[in-house]
């Protein structure tokens, strides 16, 4: 209490009332307690509502069991893609000056102002039966729509600015001068990336690919129109989750869901300690790491 | 090694940055580019590293053809003007980069690049840093670690981006007089570019001043100073006094007042500018040929060089005067005087085609 009547003089102009801050953090707690906090126990409470043994039940039906590989067949094409996706797109717009550069960056946007369901649209307008392109693939029997390679393009569409828009502002804050120095060091265009570039944005990246993924494993809109629901076929979590909860399984649905609730923690608990180790680099709390690590590239 | 740059010319889309430049940079030469913002000089120092490709031109390191040669391949220390030391890495790292990165059969064994990194160190006084990040050093620190961070390669030339721009006073002046030392015990051609005349007049061997892509002068530091080649080169390198007046049989006329003019200046007549220094100019009571009379606005009397702001008679014009504490003394200006000004020395250019 000392320290804070010691402050008082310079914070009093800017420090609100008491009942304005208590308000305002109260109305913003009770907020995230009925929108999430709720919502998140529901989820574990329904799942668990009939006991353990039915909620194993249903994750290692074969049925949950193919979703959960799906979905995650899925995430590990797409974000890998996305990962070579973002870096180019994201090095090419903060290093070099080019035309059309704008045109890219409203570009990489896309995903975000379309509605997924839209997105999923246009795939089945190109590649289905009766799209642009149906009759050659079907005369070269491929199959894309109601198909795996259809959520995974529903997939890599969706997630694609995740990791572009978190590198773009990070690269273009830190300028092409270390690049520079590097090449006039004598390095090559490669050992420039590897050593420089690299090191430089792999805690962006690593945020970018953890959102990512989250995405990629969460996705509904886009997929459902494209995956055309066959069970054990072209299900993902999210899809076998609504076909559960509209045969009113609910016990199903919230087991499932719950594997997503989980994902969700996870990636919250990950993305934190990301953070923070991220800000501890900054600081440069750890010497000795980065020789330890040329040493080893060599 | 020499560097000859021949007819470089640059754009940015409407921009010129350089037009038509030409220099040759003698072998173990420390060379000062000075200029205004926006002048081409960084430009200039770019295109010298590879980091900037010219339009057309050519540039030959010790005769020959480097222009198309890459930048990883021109054996140049470029230090930027920021340092751009690699933030992720330790000191240590940071300047053995250059030679860790050397393909295997031209690389150094870890021994031997231990001890050139900290020889290296050692030379900028700055070895118990080793282990240190780049922003845990003061910014001197930086620059000392970026220089030693190019000399690690050993290369024939180094290049220095307004090495000392974002330094304080203090700490530029000791760095001027370090680079200057290091430059004459390793002769290691140099070129460094810089808007502070002061630091170009100090410390190169040779001045190049540009103005709007073009080169205005190249010499000698006096050179420079004593004898200006355009009126633009006299009021970069300082403060000076601007009289309008007439050519006139080897003189130049300034209302009643003629001043014969020596071999360096012009010949020809006609209207035109005299371009004196505050230190150029004599303060006295006597009225005999004087330049112009004016009443003191303003002393300044701090430090060595005592500066007076008179009021010129007729015209109106300011005119700064710089003069020693012991001059000041003997005339016992006070503000409100009367007094008449004589120049020492003044440089002259002709109005309209500013040829001499």
């Amino acid at each position: 209490m000392a320290s804070l009547s010691t402050a008082a003089p310079r914070g009093i102009a800017t420090t609100e009332p008491a009942w304005v801050r208590y308000t305002f953090t109260g109305l913003a707690l009770t907020f995230l307690g009925l929108f999430l906090l709720v919502p998140l126990v529901s989820v574990f409470a329904e799942a668990l509502a009939k006991g353990w043994s039915l909620y194993l039940d249903a994750l290692i039906e074969p049925e949950a069991l193919f979703a959960m590989k799906l979905t995650l067949i899925a995430a590990l094409i797409a974000v890998p893609l996305n990962v070579v996706f973002g870096v180019a797109a994201a090095w090419s717009i903060a290093k070099f000056d080019f035309h059309g550069k704008s045109l890219l960056i409203t570009l990489i946007d896309l995903p975000f102002s379309v509605s997924p369901v839209v997105a999923g649209l246009t795939y089945v307008l190109m590649f289905g039966a009766q799209g642009w392109l149906g009759e050659w693939l079907s005369a070269h029997d491929i199959k894309i729509i109601f198909a795996v390679p259809g959520i995974v393009l529903a997939t890599v569409f969706v997630t694609f600015p995740f990791i572009a828009r978190e590198l773009i502002p990070l690269m273009q804050a830190q300028g092409a001068d270390e690049e520079q120095a590097a090449l006039v060091l004598g390095a090559t265009g490669w050992q420039t990336f590897w050593h420089i570039t690299l090191p430089n944005i792999k805690w962006g990246l690593l945020y970018g690919v953890i959102l990512c993924n989250a995405r990629a494993m969460g996705e509904f809109g886009a997929v459902s129109v494209v995956s055309g629901h066959i069970r054990g076929e072209t299900n993902t979590i999210p899809l076998h989750v609504e076909i559960l909860y509209n045969e009113y399984n609910f016990v199903g649905a919230f087991a499932c869901a719950s594997l997503l609730a989980v994902l969700a923690l996870v990636t919250l608990a990950l993305k934190t300690l990301v953070e923070w180790r991220a800000a501890r680099q900054l600081g440069n709390d750890v010497p000795l790491e980065a020789r330890a690590r040329l040493a080893a590239a060599k | 090694m020499s560097i000859e740059i021949r007819n470089i010319q640059k754009r940015f889309g409407d921009f010129t940055a350089l037009e038509n430049v030409s220099l040759d940079i003698a072998s173990g030469e420390l060379l000062a580019l000075l200029g205004p913002s926006g002048c081409g000089k960084t430009t200039l120092l770019r295109i010298i590293a590879g980091l900037a490709t010219p339009d057309s031109g050519q540039i030959l390191f010790h005769g020959q053809d480097a222009t198309d040669r890459h930048v990883s391949e021109r054996q140049v220390g470029f230090v930027f003007q920021h340092y751009a030391l690699f933030r992720h890495m330790t000191v240590f790292d940071n300047v053995a980069f250059g030679l860790s990165v050397r393909p295997r059969a031209a690389r150094p064994s870890k021994e031997a690049i231990r001890d050139k990194v900290m020889k290296l160190l050692k030379l900028v006084q700055l070895d118990w840093l080793a282990d240190a990040y780049p922003n845990q050093l003061s910014g001197g620190q930086r620059q000392r670690i970026a220089l030693a961070r190019s000399l690690a390669v050993e290369p024939r030339v180094l290049l220095l981006d307004e090495p000392f721009g974002a330094l304080d006073a203090k700490v530029r002046k000791d760095l001027r007089r370090w680079l200057r030392q290091l430059h004459d015990d390793m002769h290691i051609t140099s070129v460094f570019v810089t808007h502070d005349q002061e630091e170009a007049l100090e410390v190169s061997d040779r001045v190049v001043v540009m103005n709007h892509g073009k080169i205005e002068q190249a010499g000698r530091p006096d050179e420079i100073y004593e004898h200006p080649a355009s009126p633009f080169v006299t009021q970069f390198l300082g403060d000076v006094n601007l009289f309008h007046g007439r050519v006139h049989d080897g003189k130049m006329e300034i209302g009643d007042y003629a001043h014969a003019l020596g071999e360096h200046q012009t010949a020809a007549g006609g209207a035109a500018t005299a371009y004196i220094r505050p230190h150029d100019l004599d303060l006295s009571r006597e009225p005999g040929e004087a330049l112009a009379a004016g009443t003191v606005e303003h002393i300044h009397a701090v430090g060595p060089i005592v500066r007076v702001e008179l009021r010129r008679e007729g015209s109106g014009d300011l005119i700064d005067a710089a003069l020693t504490k012991d001059q000041y003394q003997t005339l016992r200006l006070m503000l409100g005087d009367r007094v008449f000004i004589r120049p020492k020395k003044l440089s002259v250019f002709l109005d309209a085609g500013a040829d001499i």
